[in-house]
């Protein structure tokens, strides 16, 4: 139990500590890393806690993949060099003030109801949940995954198809002026609008025009 | 304050949550920090959803998890895509001079 409370405290400091980082780095290339380390300390929380899969899915999925797309669009679009800063300019200055008030009446919002919300105890003890059982938690999310969430797990699908098309199409770009080989001009090209034959007189030579 | 129960992990959430929704105000100079805002509010919901799935023993939260992961990934390469071509267009992706809309 104290092992639980150390790592957990550990993890949870680091991930709140990477989250304050990720908002308030000047650099964009720094916020990213922040990104990075806030997952990787909330998988470890999760496979801490008994969701494994999800843990190991955010580790490949967020570190993997979005992260990693984060940081290629930053360096690609070099907004590295911009500095990134909250108290520059009467412009940002003006939102400083209501961003505050705001978040942090969510935060106490949402706290009031974590502290005022009373529950029973006993539901809450790990001995009856889904840790205890004897097939592991990847087999179980498995089990109800393919059945009773096929139609969910296949619009999840569409979902990641239409996002992929949708992002292929918005950055696609067709640039004139370029010349491409055509494979339908090459193929359907036939011997009569290539070749000519003609008939050479001696000593007159062939004269080709184009 | 040792025995770690579901109030610890909810109040992470809200933590990181809020954060999130600081980071999307006060950020004023550069887009892809809004984006990243959002995925950290993504990330507050994922950590209610799971640490209430363990607490609780029912499972139909880590796979709503599965599904809110999915979609904070499509969002992101659209939202990312969308930028990409802003920037081609106009050259910024600075908060203040994006005013297409006139919003």
């Amino acid at each position: 139990m104290i092992a639980h409370a150390i790592f957990f405290y550990t993890f949870s400091i680091i991930a709140v500590v990477s989250a304050i980082m990720v908002t308030a780095s000047k650099n964009t290339v720094h916020s990213v890393f922040f990104l990075i380390l806030d997952f990787i300390s909330i998988s470890c929380l999760f496979i801490m806690i008994g969701a494994e899969f999800l843990g190991m899915i955010m580790l490949i999925v967020y570190v993997g993949a979005v992260a990693v797309l984060f940081l290629f669009v930053v360096m690609m679009l070099n907004v590295a060099q911009q500095k990134n800063q909250w108290f520059a300019g009467e412009q940002s200055s003006r939102h400083i003030p209501v961003g505050l008030i705001i978040s942090t009446l969510i935060f106490f919002e949402i706290i009031i109801v974590i502290g005022g919300w009373k529950y029973k105890p006993e539901i809450f003890d790990i001995n009856n949940s889904i840790a205890q059982t004897s097939i592991s938690n990847t087999h179980s999310l498995g089990q109800i995954l393919y059945t009773d969430y096929i139609h969910v797990f296949q619009i999840s699908g569409m979902i990641l198809l239409v996002a992929m098309v949708g992002a292929i199409v918005l950055t696609f770009r067709q640039r004139s002026g370029l010349k491409r080989q055509s494979y339908i001009k090459q193929i359907s090209r036939e011997r009569a609008e290539g070749v000519e034959v003609l008939e050479v007189q001696s000593n007159k030579g062939v004269k080709i025009d184009d | 304050m040792i025995d770690i129960g579901l109030g610890h992990y909810l109040t992470l959430g809200a933590v990181i949550f809020s954060i999130g929704v600081i980071g999307i105000f006060l950020n004023r100079k550069n887009i892809i920090v809004i984006l990243m805002s959002i995925e950290l509010i993504l990330l507050a919901v994922n950590i209610n959803l799971v640490a209430f799935s363990i607490y609780l023993g029912d499972l139909a939260g880590q796979v709503f998890t599965l599904f809110i992961l999915t979609v904070a990934a499509a969002e992101a390469a659209i939202g990312l895509a969308i930028i990409v071509v802003y920037f081609r267009n106009s050259g910024t992706i600075r908060v203040e001079e994006i005013d297409k809309l006139k919003g």
